[in-house]
């Protein structure tokens, strides 16, 4: 094995014995593009908001319980940490929003050529950070 | 449309009437994947403009907000849409990484599991809340 594209060749046959031959690439090996990056970043932002979750139904469950126990919810997401959860839980969210749409747009077979899928692929990331940006205008006006 | 036909041909009729493919498990999950994250599209809008309305009001404001039959209404359907969605995606994480069949299984049943609690937990939450006042 003399480079990487050599390592690429090196696969196993299903009765476990080494081959040769070309296998796909291996993350390592795989530059990033804006295709594979935002994929995984929709997986990766919508297990983040799963977890996210936890936060809504504990803001639900506390307004349900009493005055007290949404006194200690309120206190909790003012303070520095809980105000850091609510932003990268907006940014997650805006993200995943708008990649979401993304894909029922192709679901719907629209925008698959290439340069269509980097536009796409852009336009998500913005309008991603100019939703979060407005939602915290909103937020700091408001409070 | 040549191609078109050959897609269909390469499944059984009986497949077909089933909408079974090579899985087995037909499109039902991919199908709910997407219905749910329709319906989540303007829920969430809705959701993230009255969360803001409300932010640093005290509990009787949220209370009558969510006394109100629309608002609980559309806040059950955003618990119901958002677990059921978020149970579809994780079990599919899940199943695309995790390779031991006992592991991959307890793993999708605990998710499982804990989306259905928490959305009970949420819609128990919501009908109290919305009867507060």
């Amino acid at each position: 094995m003399t480079d990487s594209r050599d390592a690429l060749m090196l696969g196993r046959a299903s009765d476990g014995r080494l081959v040769r031959r070309p296998l796909s690439p291996h993350l390592q090996v795989y530059r990033p593009q804006i295709t594979s990056i935002l994929s995984i970043l929709h997986r990766a932002t919508g297990i983040v908001l799963s977890a996210g979750t936890l936060l809504m139904v504990w803001w639900l469950v506390a307004a349900a319980r009493g005055e007290a126990a949404y006194a200690t919810v309120s206190g909790f997401l003012r303070s520095p940490v809980g105000l850091l959860l609510l932003f990268g839980w907006t940014a997650t969210l805006w993200y995943h929003f708008c990649s979401g749409l993304r894909h029922l747009a192709w679901d719907a077979g629209w925008g698959f050529t290439l340069p269509v899928v980097h536009r796409s692929g852009w336009t998500v990331v913005i309008a991603a950070a100019v939703l979060t940006v407005l939602t915290w205008i909103v937020a700091v006006i408001v409070i | 449309m040549a191609a078109a036909n050959k897609i269909a041909v390469m499944r059984s009729e009986l497949g077909r009437v089933r909408a079974l493919g090579a899985g087995r498990a037909g499109t039902a999950h991919w199908w709910a994947q997407r219905v749910t994250a329709v319906a989540l599209v303007p829920l969430t809008i809705w959701f993230v403009i009255d969360a803001l309305r409300l932010a640093g009001l005290p509990r009787s404001v949220v209370a009558h907000w969510a006394s109100h039959p629309i608002n609980a209404a559309l806040l059950a359907a955003l618990v119901l849409a958002t677990f059921h969605h978020a149970q579809l995606g994780l079990r599919v994480v899940v199943e695309d990484y995790v390779h031991g069949e006992r592991t991959r299984m307890a793993l999708v049943l605990l998710i499982q599991g804990a989306a259905a609690i928490l959305c009970l937990i949420s819609l128990i939450a919501i009908v109290r809340l919305a009867t507060v006042v």
